[in-house]
């Protein structure tokens, strides 16, 4: 690697450790989920109903980190920033890793 | 801007896949001939950059947040096809692993960031930056870029939210999946990117652009195809 791109990868780890901005900011601003990604419940409060298609798609998959977090956004703030830092971390290994399975596809695939 | 399950009825949401799995043939294809042992590192830094900007939730003082995509600067720096792959690797990653997005709305979320964000940005810089060469009209190219880019993602998400109350009712009149009608989802989705979400992307694309025409201009696709 050369020192500048030492310095991104750096950078990017950086970006993890100041991913729990993410939670806090939204906290300090009294703001709430973006629109159109709102749980089964919030919708129950939103609209009195959940609409019934929704409702039946919206369990299908059990995330291992739901929302970057160990078990829910109930859990105290130290613990969902924690979660935050290695779901960033555990991100820039998944894309790394993905990265290199790709290239080496493509390059088994012939030029 | 990620579709959760459910949101989309599978009228929408199949050939959304599609749509997707065409272009990821495509961008991989053209990426066999491209790819260089030189720019793999970039690509990786590329989508860590995206998975890491999108977890910066930015707050709507009262009202929803938002986040920044990095498909603009992506496209800018190593071309949109390749920034097709970049970013949808993301969006897969997040859906399996953090349950960002929904599994049956993947071909959605990346037809709506990693495909027409990527390509709008692409093109919306070309168009701004004419002819001019060096640092003129590069600024103003690469914020509107990435601005544009996010506001046209932010947008076609709130078509395909916006049709579902068309397409599928229940027995009652209700709607099955995503509740809110076009005249509702359109102009909130196209604002909050419009006023604050878009501006964010298009800041970071010409920063991050800037950075790297001063320090590794040479991997930089929008310059070096020119």
């Amino acid at each position: 690697m050369t020192p500048f791109q030492k310095k991104l990868v750096l950078g990017l780890f950086v970006m993890a450790l100041l991913s729990p901005l993410g939670i806090f900011l939204p906290l300090w601003f009294k703001a709430g989920d973006a629109w159109g990604e709102w749980s089964a419940d919030t919708l129950k409060e939103l609209l009195g109903y959940v609409p019934e298609g929704l409702e039946k798609y919206a369990e299908l998959w059990k995330a291992p980190l739901p929302d970057y977090s160990f078990n829910g956004e109930s859990s105290p703030l130290a613990l969902q920033s924690f979660a935050y830092i290695v779901s960033g971390v555990l991100g820039i290994l998944f894309v790394g890793m993905a990265v290199f399975l790709i290239a080496r596809f493509l390059s088994r695939h012939g030029k | 801007m990620h579709v959760p399950d459910g949101y989309l009825s599978p009228q929408t949401y199949v050939p959304l896949y599609g749509v997707s799995f065409v272009f990821w043939s495509i961008a991989l294809r053209k990426m066999k001939r491209e790819l260089s042992s030189r720019s793999t590192p970039y690509l990786a830094m590329a989508a860590a950059f995206s998975f890491l900007i999108q977890m910066l939730n930015i707050p709507i003082p009262g009202g929803t947040t938002g986040h920044a995509v990095g498909a603009g600067i992506t496209a800018l720096l190593l071309g949109p096809w390749t920034a097709v792959i970049a970013v949808s690797m993301v969006l897969i990653i997040q859906a399996i692993v953090f349950g960002d997005g929904g599994i049956t709305a993947i071909g959605a979320n990346c037809f709506n960031m990693a495909v027409v964000m990527p390509f709008v940005s692409y093109w919306v810089f070309r168009l701004v930056r004419g002819k001019a060469t060096g640092e003129r009209r590069l600024s103003p190219a690469a914020f509107l870029a990435g601005y544009t880019g996010l506001v046209a993602a932010a947008v076609v998400t709130a078509v395909e939210f916006g049709i579902q109350p068309l397409i599928a009712t229940g027995a009652d009149g209700r709607p099955l999946y995503a509740p809110y009608p076009l005249s509702i989802a359109l102009p909130t989705m196209a604002l909050e990117h419009l006023l604050l979400f878009g501006i964010v992307e298009g800041v970071v694309t010409m920063l991050l652009l800037k950075y790297f025409l001063k320090h590794e201009p040479g991997i930089v696709y929008t310059v070096k195809e020119a």
